[in-house]
This record gives C-alpha cells, sequence and structure tokens, in this order.
C-alpha cells in the first residue's frame, strides 16, 4: 500500500531533500572511511552518517509520515535518542582497542598512557595536592615508562 | 511503595518510551509497559548506581541547542576534509584534557557529545588523574581544544548535573 500519490508537492520536494542529505552525508563518511589515513582519524568519518545523515533521514520520514497521517510521528526522536546513546560506545571501545594495540607495539604518535599509580602519588605528595586538583595538560611521565 | 517502585521517575519514563515504540495507548499495552518498566528498575536496583541528580532544565535545553549547531557546523567541516583535503595540509593528533568534574553522568554525557560530534573523538579516561585523552581529526591548537571542551560542556554539564 503506498500513500505516496497522496503526498503535496512542497512536502515530496522538502521529504527528497532531506533523505539526499541524509544519504549524501552517509556517502561522504563511507569516502571518508576509505581516504583518510590512520586509523583514528578513520573513525571520524562514519560520525557524519550516524549524527546528520541520520537526523536528516529521521526528519524527512517524521515529515513524510505525520502529513500522511499514517502512524504516530515520535518514533524518529526515538532513534536519534538511540543512535546518540549508542554510537559513542561503540567508537570508544573502538578506540581504546586501538590505543592498547598501539601503545602494546610501541607506536610513536600514540600518546603514552598517564603515569602508574606510585609514581603519580610520590608526585603528588611533592605537590602538597590531595590528586583532585586539575593537573597540567601533559603531566610528566618516567621516559622509560613504556616497554 | 519505594521497595516496589524505587525509581518512579525513570520507570514512568520506560513506561512512556514503551507506549511510544508500541505507538498505542490501549489499556493492555498500557499494563505490559507498567509491568516492563516495574521489572526493569528493579534491574537498576541492584546495579546501585549513584544518586542523579537532574536540575536545571533550561540549561540543559540551552546546551542541546549547542550541541546541535556544533554537530551541523563540524559535519560541513569534516565533510569538506574528506572531499577536499584528504590528508594534505592538516594534522590531527592527541589533546590530554584535564577535567574538573567526577561525576559519572557529566562524564558519560560529555563521552557522548564528543563522540557525537564529528571531528573529535574520547579516546581515553583516565579516573586516577581525572584527565580525558581527546582524538581531533583537524587539530590547530592544543590549548584552544582544552577551553572548548571545558568552557562549552564541561561548565554547562556541571550546571546540570552538579
Amino acid at each position: 500500500m503506498s500513500h505516496a500519490a497522496d503526498l503535496p508537492a512542497w512536502v515530496a520536494v522538502i521529504t527528497a531533500l532531506f533523505v539526499l542529505l541524509g544519504a549524501a552525508l552517509a556517502m561522504i563518511g563511507s569516502f571518508g572511511l576509505l581516504r583518510l589515513g590512520s586509523f583514528y582519524e578513520r573513525m571520524h568519518a562514519p560520525t557524519l552518517g550516524t549524527t546528520l545523515g541520520i537526523g536528516s533521514v529521521l526528519i524527512a520520514s517524521m515529515l513524510c509520515f505525520s502529513v500522511l497521517q499514517t502512524r504516530f510521528v515520535l518514533h524518529e526522536l526515538l532513534i536519534a535518542v538511540f543512535m546518540v546513546i549508542t554510537t559513542p560506545i561503540t567508537l570508544t571501545l573502538l578506540a581504546r582497542a586501538a590505543l592498547y594495540r598501539d601503545r602494546i607495539e610501541g607506536r610513536d604518535e600514540v600518546p603514552l598512557p598517564p603515569p602508574p599509580p606510585e609514581c603519580r602519588e610520590d608526585a603528588a605528595r611533592e605537590a602538597g595536592s590531595d590528586g583532585d586538583s586539575p593537573r597540567s595538560i601533559t603531566p610528566s611521565r618516567q621516559p622509560d615508562d613504556r616497554s | 511503595m519505594t521497595r516496589w517502585l524505587p525509581f518512579p521517575g525513570l520507570t514512568l519514563l520506560l513506561l512512556l518510551l514503551w507506549l511510544l515504540l508500541v505507538g498505542s495507548v490501549a489499556p493492555g499495552t498500557i499494563l505490559l509497559g507498567a509491568v516492563a518498566a516495574v521489572v526493569s528498575s528493579w534491574v537498576w536496583l541492584r546495579l546501585e548506581l549513584p544518586a542523579v541528580r537532574f536540575r536545571r532544565p533550561l540549561a540543559a535545553l540551552r546546551l542541546s541547542l549547542v550541541v546541535l549547531q556544533e554537530i551541523i557546523r563540524s559535519n560541513n567541516a569534516v565533510a569538506r576534509i574528506i572531499l577536499y583535503r584528504g590528508t594534505r595540509n592538516r594534522r590531527s593528533g592527541f589533546v590530554r584534557i584535564p577535567l574538573t568534574t567526577r561525576n559519572p553522568y557529566n562524564l558519560a554525557a560529555l563521552a557522548c557529545i564528543i563522540t557525537a560530534t564529528p571531528g573529535t573523538l574520547w579516546v581515553e579516561y583516565d579516573s586516577a588523574d581525572n584527565t580525558m585523552l581527546l582524538h581531533v581529526l583537524d587539530l590547530i591548537d592544543e590549548e584552544e581544544w582544552v577551553r572548548i571542551i571545558k568552557t562549552r560542556y564541561e561548565m554547562r554539564l556541571m550546571e546540570i548535573f552538579g
């Protein structure tokens, strides 16, 4: 059953524009996955599809189906909420796995882990702080704490 | 009452979610949704979550608008980088950002915001040091990023969740 014929022209045009925008962003994101250099850079590309890309498609869907009044339009908001909550979990997990691998392999472009707790306690005692205070951006590190 | 309904607000939210998903308000749906919501709220009790204080819904609304605007802006920026620049004339890198808050809800929300914004990625959080590692696709100035994360997001989140 298709209601596409019942759709007023202006709604159809706006819906089409949003769907195209979403599809284009998803495609650019996938293209970036191929084109960008390192693993960490590549991880930025798919977020185009999962934010504004999916957002555009959802706006198009809400507009189209609320004009046709075939169902409740708030379904799409739920999809957006679930995307926002679940995507960062996957991405952060992937990033941490890559970071762990690169540190084990001793790659230079990856930042060192923060110093181990005993060094940190020493430093905190010297500084006379309780360790709660914000630290400098590049905490002092032992040169040999990566083996 | 408190034994059967440990989290009344969250239980109600779950019931609303259920009704939205099913898309009907028939008595049977409400009954089934209520049972599901109450039973899952017992699971939360087992998780021993830290108490959440959600204050200032207006500040939350303002923050969502800022995030929305930032997502649109950075989608455009990242799309341009992918299409026109590739890996030329650009440096990506890591920035370690010292955080002020230790509230888990603030940290979770911050991770969602940062990762949902194209061009920035939450890589690691160190609870002993209370710092996070940020990966930026187009890194120009490290200090600038520390300032952006702290003033644009962290301060606003601390207003909301404390």
